[in-house]
């Protein structure tokens, strides 16, 4: 247990000793605020409240989130601390642990700094900040469960650039998979506790729930889950790259 | 055998349809600084990534202090510093700060890791880089912030793949000097190139090719099996060359005789010896007595990389045997 805090430690300030960290979160927020204002139209919807800008952050996440965590174990990888850190005496399951946990809360630094939009909606009216701060957990449990899935990739293959691919695709197949794009698709031939299944599946609609402003158990059991999931996969394919 | 520090059993391990390594048995004990030799491709750096557990072996196994690496990889790992191929390390950190992440990853708190790392950075002479990114050193400093994390823990077992590669002579030195002041109480494998490196600081020389140990004894056996072990030379002028060979062949422990012509108007005459025998006390006496202008003579113990190429240079004769 001990070990996952240095790792943790090492692997956060990692992200600010480069320009990682400060490109990520300027294109985060920049991003942020385009499809807020922009494309959201949060000043003419003449609503004091930010679901507009919480409707979008599955689809930034899809892509910013693989982009950090492409290099969680492909860089190690490339530079051959791999070895150095897999000869440490900590089990895999702390590495794991401690570089998830980081990159997690990386995210949510990134996160944090959006605040001057909740203070903006705040000055300009009088919104739930209840559902607001419910919209932030959910927000934050989206990007821990692409998070798990970009790690998992990521330490399955030494490529930065195919870690990020993948896990853009098996991220957008999570977060569509309750759309009616996907469903029909299945319906026609699928038994329907299948559907049912793949639509829980979906990323989209646990958010959607958490954004409404309750914090279902359902939704937390769904995304802690699917974190525990892909952890867990990450332990084996560190453990089955040590057979060669 | 209770101070066997690290045991190897039967050790393989395949990529496929290539056997890296071929089944190894090593014992290594306390004090003992066992060099290991081979080509590349040998199966070094794969033994070592099997020992310290980064690969698992295909069948066989490895115990260290009695723990096996395979089913307590923790145990075993807390008893092992390890330098991995080309000593890698966080580019972005300071040594500093690297260290100090090794220490607390090693169980170190507080004070115990300034002070471990404080006692690391002195014996590897570190001190003018602390603070500068690990990125940014010469391959030297970078080798030496690599061999600081092994030995932080002062480990009972070293491993440590090339150690001194990218070093110059005096880094070299100090290294050396710093693992044989270590040598009585761990028991260390060390892989190198550097035959040299083998007679200055090992207690055993292990020679793999081809994923199996072709050759196991001191240096100082493995030299006497070299065709100039005991061999003597001398170099006298061109006109007293060929008496001093016919000479020279009388004598009872000579096997045969080599001259090369030196272009100083001298000539060399190498006598090697029957069986390993001592010659240099009947030559210097001959020379002696037949009055030989004698420049130069000298008796060599023996070429440790003859051996060496005698033992593994197997594919050069393989190939030329395909060519013909």
């Amino acid at each position: 247990m001990s070990a996952v805090w240095p790792i943790f430690k090492r692997e956060f300030m990692a992200y600010f000793s480069t320009p990682l960290a400060y490109v990520f979160i300027v294109i985060f927020l920049f991003a942020m605020g385009a499809f807020t204002f922009y494309i959201g139209h949060f000043y003419e919807n003449g609503v004091a409240d930010l679901s507009v800008f919480f409707a979008y952050h599955p689809w930034l996440y899809l892509f910013l989130v693989p982009a950090i965590a492409m290099r969680l174990w492909a860089e190690e990888r490339r530079t051959g601390t791999m070895e150095l850190l897999l000869t440490l005496p900590v089990p895999v399951w702390a590495t794991v642990a401690g570089k998830y946990l980081a990159a997690w809360a990386f995210t949510g630094v990134a996160l944090l700094l959006t605040f001057p939009i909740w203070i903006t909606v705040n000055y300009l009216g009088h919104p739930d900040n209840g559902v607001i701060v419910a919209s932030y957990i959910g927000s934050f449990l989206v990007a821990g469960g692409y998070l798990a899935i970009g790690a998992c990739i990521s330490a399955s293959t030494n490529n930065q650039v195919i870690a990020f691919v993948v896990s853009v695709v098996v991220c957008f197949l999570f977060t569509i998979s309750g759309a009616p794009l996907v469903l029909d698709f299945f319906r026609s031939w699928a038994p329907l506790v299948l559907v049912n299944a793949i639509s829980s599946f979906s990323v989209l609609t646990h958010f959607a729930a958490i954004e409404a402003g309750v914090i279902d158990l359902r939704d937390l059991i769904f995304f802690f889950s699917l974190i525990a999931l892909f952890l867990a996969a990450n332990v084996v394919i560190v453990d089955l790259k040590k057979m060669g | 055998m209770p101070d066997s520090m690290i045991e190897i059993e039967g050790l393989t391990k395949r990529f496929g349809p290539i056997s890296a390594v071929a089944g190894i048995d090593l014992t290594v004990t306390k004090g003992e600084v066992l060099g290991f030799l081979g080509p590349n491709g040998a199966g070094k750096s794969t033994t070592m990534k099997m020992v310290t557990g980064y690969l698992a072996p295909t069948s066989g196994r490895v115990r260290i202090l009695g723990h096996d690496v395979e089913t307590d990889p923790i145990a075993a790992q807390r008893c092992v510093g390890y330098l991995p191929e080309g000593a890698p390390a966080y580019a972005d950190m300071t040594p500093r700060q690297f260290l100090s992440f090794i220490a607390e990853i090693r169980g170190f708190a507080g004070d115990a890791v300034k002070a471990r790392v404080d006692s690391v950075v002195g014996k590897t002479e570190l001190d003018p880089v602390l603070d500068q990114p690990i990125d940014t050193l010469s391959k030297g400093f970078k080798r030496r912030v690599g061999l600081a994390q092994a030995i932080l823990h002062d480990p009972p077992v070293l491993i440590m793949d090339e150690p001194t590669d990218g070093l110059d002579p005096n880094q070299k030195h100090a290294v050396r000097a710093l693992l044989r002041a270590m040598a009585s109480e761990k028991a260390i494998i060390i892989s190198t190139h550097l035959l040299e490196e083998v007679e200055a600081i090992c207690t055993r020389a292990v020679i793999i090719d081809k994923g199996r140990v072709v050759a196991d004894g001191t240096p100082a056996e493995l030299v006497a099996r070299s065709r100039h072990h005991n061999a003597v030379t001398l170099a006298l002028p061109a006109a007293q060359g060929e008496i001093a060979k016919t000479k020279i062949r009388t004598l009872n422990g000579v096997a045969a005789i080599e001259q090369t012509t030196l272009s100083n108007g001298l000539v060399e005459l190498t006598a090697f010896p029957k069986g390993g025998a001592l010659l240099i006390e009947e030559v210097s006496a001959m020379a002696v007595a037949e009055k030989w202008d004698v420049k130069e003579l000298y008796a060599e113990a023996g070429r440790l990389d003859e051996v060496f190429r005698a033992i593994t240079t197997h594919d050069a004769d393989r190939a030329r045997e395909a060519r013909t």
